[in-house]
C-alpha cells in the first residue's frame, strides 16, 4: 500500500500470516512496591484489531510500553513473529506507537514529523511514502505546517500517519482518542477502523473507554490489577462476562446472590431469595454452590403483577419501582426487590403510556438464555475499586 | 522567542471584551501595564540611557589645547572612532576570539552537565543545581586568582601535562591566552549551564520516547530531538556567556599578559590610568556595536524564534 516493503520484512510478514504475530508470556512488571502487570500472557493474532481495556491503573499502558520497548519487563517474554524482542531496544523493534499526547516534534513540520522514522532507516522514497501516509489520513495539505498550528484531531491523525508510514508489524495505540471531544472521538473511531482494514497492520489499542473498545476491536482483553480478566469478541464479553469485574466494567449488570438448587440438564436451577431462576449451564462460570446470577438491564421486562408471563421465563416478584428516568429511546427504572436490592431495568419506549410510575408494584422477567452465572467474588471488586495508577493510565 | 512574549506582556491587550466595561475601569486597565513598567523604565533611563548619552558626548571630545591631563572640550570629532578602532584592532579581535573560545568551551562543558542534572539528577537535582551556582558565594576576583595557583608552574596541572609530554619542559601556562580562556570559561560556566538546564528540564520526555520509537538510536535522538528542542537554552546560554566575556577585563588582567589584553583592559586603562576619556568612550561604543552585530547574526542563523 504505502510503499514497498523491504524484502526481508516481506518474508517475515508472509511467514507469520498464519501464525501468531505478537505473543506475551508471563510478563510481570513492578514499579517499586506496585505490581503493575502480573504474569500476563496473551497472543495477538496477525492483522487483528486488539484492544486492551481496563480502568486506569490496570497495567494496560505499561503492557503497551513493554511491547514498544519503553519499559522492560521484570520477567516474561515478548515475541514478535516468533522473534524474542523482550530486551530489544525500542529503536530496533518493528513496532510504532501513537502516543496519548501525540508527541509530535514541535521543531519539525508535519512532513518531517512523518518522515522521521523513514529517514532514520534510510528509506529510499521518503517523499512519496510520506505523501501516501498523509493522504491516508486525508491531510496532505498540512505537510508544511507545524504541529502547533494543528487542531487536536489533526494532530491525532498526523501521529497515526507518522507511525503507520513505517509499516510496523504492530501498531500500538495508547489511548489515542483520550484528548478528543466525544463527537470527534466517534468520528475518529470509524476512521481508525477504516485505516486498519486498509493497511492490514496488527493494531494493539489501549483504552479505558469500553464503547471505543467494543466498536473498534475484533478482540478485547479486559484488564484489571495487572491481569487479563477475560478475553473475547466484544459480543462474547458483553453477553457472557466471566467475572463480576467484566460484568460491571462492560456496561451494567444486575447481579443477584443465589444458591444452586437443582440440575435441569441444559440449565441449572438457582435459588435467589426463594425465587427459582434458570441459568444456562454453558454460561455458569463457577463450580461453587454459591453463585451470582447476572442479567443485563436491557434484557429485563417489567410486567404488572397480573400480567401473563410465559412459563419458562425467569421472574422475580414483589419489586417496587423506586425511580423512573425517561431518556428518549428508553426509560431507566430502578426497582427495589423485597430483599432490599435495587435492580436496573432499561425499557425501550415502544408504545405510549405503558410506563410504570414510581411506587407501582411490578414483576421483573427475562429469558433464561440471557442469564449468566458468576463466581461470588470474595474481594467484591468492580471498576470503582480499581487502584489508582501511578503512571497516569 | 522570549522577547516576543515580553513585548506581549508590555502593551495593553489588543482584544478582549473591553466594550462591556465602564469607561473609568477601561482607562485604569489600559494604564496598568505602563504603571508596572514605570520603575523599570526610570531605572533604565537614569542608569543606562543618560550615561549612554553623556558617554556619546565624551566620545567626540578632544584634548583642550594647553589644558591639563584629563581636560577635554567638545569638538564633535567623529574621527576619534576610527582612530580608536584602528589603534586597538588587535584587542577587538582578541576579545571576540577569547570570548568565542570560552563560550564554545563553556558550551561543551555546560551542555553535558545540564543534561546529566536534568535527566539523571533524580532527587539530587536541586543539590547539583546549587553546586553549579555555589562558586558565586565566593568573590569573583578571588576565584580568578585561584586559577593562577591551578595553572602555576609547580601546580599539579602543569606537572601532569609535562609528565605526559603534552607540554614542553620549559613552557608554562600562567600568563598565557590559554589561562585567560580558562578563566573566562570557568567564570561564565553557570550562565551557560542554567539556561540549558531550564530548557532541558521542561523538555517533554514523551518526545524522546517518540524519537526512540521511530527508530532513533540514543545518539540520533540527542542530535535530532533533544538538541534542537533545547536550542532556546543554548542560545540564551551562549549569549549570557559571550556578551560579558567579550567585555571582561578581570581574567585578562589577572591571568594574562600585556599581549593577551582584551578590549576591556584597554577601556579600563584609558579611563582610569590615562584619563583618556574620549578614546575609552569610543571603544565602549565600538564594542557594543561589535557585540550587537554578532548577536543579531547569531540569532538570525540559529532561528530560534520558530520554536514554540
Amino acid at each position: 500500500m504505502i510503499t514497498e516493503r523491504k524484502s526481508t520484512q516481506k518474508s517475515t510478514r508472509k511467514s507469520t500470516q498464519t501464525g501468531s504475530s505478537l505473543s506475551l508470556r508471563g510478563i510481570t512488571k513492578r514499579f517499586g512496591s506496585l505490581l503493575a502487570v502480573d504474569d500476563l500472557s496473551v497472543t495477538i493474532p496477525k492483522g487483528s484489531f486488539f484492544a486492551l481495556l481496563g480502568p486506569s491503573g490496570c497495567g494496560k499502558t505499561t503492557t503497551l510500553r513493554m511491547v514498544a520497548g519503553l519499559e522492560e519487563p521484570d520477567s516474561g517474554e515478548i515475541r514478535l513473529s516468533g522473534l524474542d524482542i523482550t530486551h530489544t531496544r525500542p529503536h530496533k523493534r518493528p513496532v510504532n506507537t501513537v502516543f496519548q499526547s501525540y508527541a509530535l516534534f514541535p521543531h519539525l513540520d508535519i512532513f518531517e514529523n512523518v518522515a522521521f522514522g523513514l529517514r532514520r532507516r534510510g528509506h529510499k522514497k521518503v517523499q512519496s511514502a510520506v505523501m501516501d501516509a498523509l493522504n491516508l489520513v486525508e491531510l496532505p495539505h498540512l505537510a508544511r505546517r507545524r504541529p502547533g498550528q494543528l487542531s487536536g484531531g489533526q494532530q491525532q491523525r498526523i501521529a497515526l500517519a507518522r507511525a503507520i508510514v513505517n509499516q510496523p508489524q504492530v501498531l500500538l495505540l495508547d489511548e489515542p482518542m483520550g484528548a478528543l471531544d466525544l463527537k470527534l472521538r466517534r468520528q475518529m473511531q470509524l476512521e481508525l477502523k477504516r485505516i486498519q482494514t486498509e493497511v492490514g497492520i496488527t493494531f494493539l489499542h489501549v483504552t479505558h473507554d469500553q464503547e471505543e473498545a467494543m466498536t473498534m476491536a475484533d478482540t478485547v482483553a479486559v484488564m484489571n490489577r495487572g491481569r487479563i480478566e477475560q478475553l473475547g469478541t466484544p459480543t462474547d464479553l458483553y453477553e457472557s462476562p466471566a467475572t463480576t469485574f467484566v460484568a460491571n466494567f462492560l456496561g451494567q449488570s444486575n447481579l443477584l446472590p443465589g444458591l444452586r438448587a437443582g440440575d435441569l440438564g441444559r440449565d441449572l436451577m438457582v435459588d435467589v431469595h426463594g425465587n427459582k431462576l434458570r441459568v444456562p449451564r454453558s454460561r455458569v462460570r463457577s463450580q461453587d454452590n454459591a453463585l451470582l446470577v447476572g442479567v443485563r438491564p436491557e434484557k429485563i421486562r417489567l410486567c404488572a403483577t397480573a400480567e401473563f408471563i410465559p412459563e419458562n421465563c425467569n421472574r422475580l416478584t414483589g419489586g417496587v419501582v423506586l425511580d423512573v428516568s425517561f431518556a428518549g429511546v428508553s426509560t431507566q427504572y430502578v426497582v427495589r426487590m423485597p430483599w432490599r436490592q435495587d435492580l436496573t431495568v432499561f425499557s425501550q419506549n415502544l408504545g405510549v403510556g405503558e410506563r410504570f410510575p414510581a411506587g407501582s408494584t411490578v414483576t421483573v422477567a427475562w429469558e433464561p438464555e440471557h442469564t449468566f452465572g458468576l463466581p461470588r467474588d470474595p474481594i467484591g471488586d468492580g471498576p470503582n475499586h480499581a487502584r489508582a495508577d501511578s503512571r497516569g493510565s | 522567542m522570549s522577547m516576543a512574549s515580553v513585548s506581549r506582556l508590555g502593551g495593553p491587550h489588543p482584544s478582549g471584551n473591553r466594550q462591556a466595561l465602564p469607561p473609568e475601569k477601561d482607562t485604569r486597565r489600559r494604564s496598568t501595564p505602563y504603571l508596572l513598567l514605570l520603575p523599570g523604565l526610570l531605572w533604565l533611563g537614569a542608569f543606562f540611557a543618560l550615561p549612554i548619552l553623556t558617554l556619546s558626548g565624551t566620545s567626540t571630545q578632544t584634548r583642550a589645547p594647553g589644558g591639563e591631563v584629563g581636560e577635554f572640550i567638545q569638538t564633535l570629532r567623529l574621527a576619534n572612532y576610527w582612530e580608536a578602532f584602528d589603534r586597538y584592532q588587535e584587542h577587538f579581535g582578541r576579545s571576540v576570539l577569547y570570548a568565542g573560545m570560552a563560550t564554545l568551551a563553556a558550551l561543551l562543558i555546560g551542555y553535558p552537565l545540564a543534561y546529566m542534572i536534568a535527566f539523571r539528577g533524580g532527587r539530587w537535582r536541586n543539590v547539583l543545581l546549587v553546586l553549579v551556582v555555589a562558586p558565586f558565594f565566593c568573590s569573583f576576583i578571588l576565584r580568578t586568582y585561584a586559577w593562577r595557583q591551578i595553572l602555576a608552574d609547580e601546580g599539579t596541572v602543569v606537572r601532569t601535562f609535562k609528565w605526559l609530554h603534552l607540554m614542553p619542559e620549559q613552557a608554562s601556562l600562567t600568563a598565557t591566552a590559554f589561562a585567560v580562556v580558562c578563566g573566562l570559561t570557568y567564570n561564565f560556566l553557570p550562565f551557560m549551564t542554567l539556561p540549558i538546564y531550564a530548557s532541558l528540564e521542561r523538555l517533554d520526555h514523551r518526545l524522546l520516547e517518540a524519537g526512540h520509537d521511530l527508530y532513533g538510536g540514543p545518539w540520533t535522538v540527542l542530535r535530532k530531538v533533544t538538541l534542537p528542542l533545547s536550542m532556546p537554552g543554548v542560545v540564551a546560554g551562549t549569549l549570557l556567556t559571550f556578551i560579558p566575556a567579550a567585555g571582561d577585563f578581570v581574567n585578562a588582567g589577572l591571568l594574562g599578559t600585556t599581549r593577551t589584553q582584551m578590549i576591556g583592559n584597554v577601556i579600563e586603562s584609558r579611563f582610569i590610568d590615562l584619563n583618556d576619556y574620549p578614546t575609552a568612550a569610543c571603544l565602549s561604543f565600538l564594542m557594543m556595536a561589535v557585540i550587537l552585530v554578532l548577536v543579531l547574526v547569531y540569532i538570525r542563523r540559529t532561528g530560534t524564534e520558530e520554536l514554540v
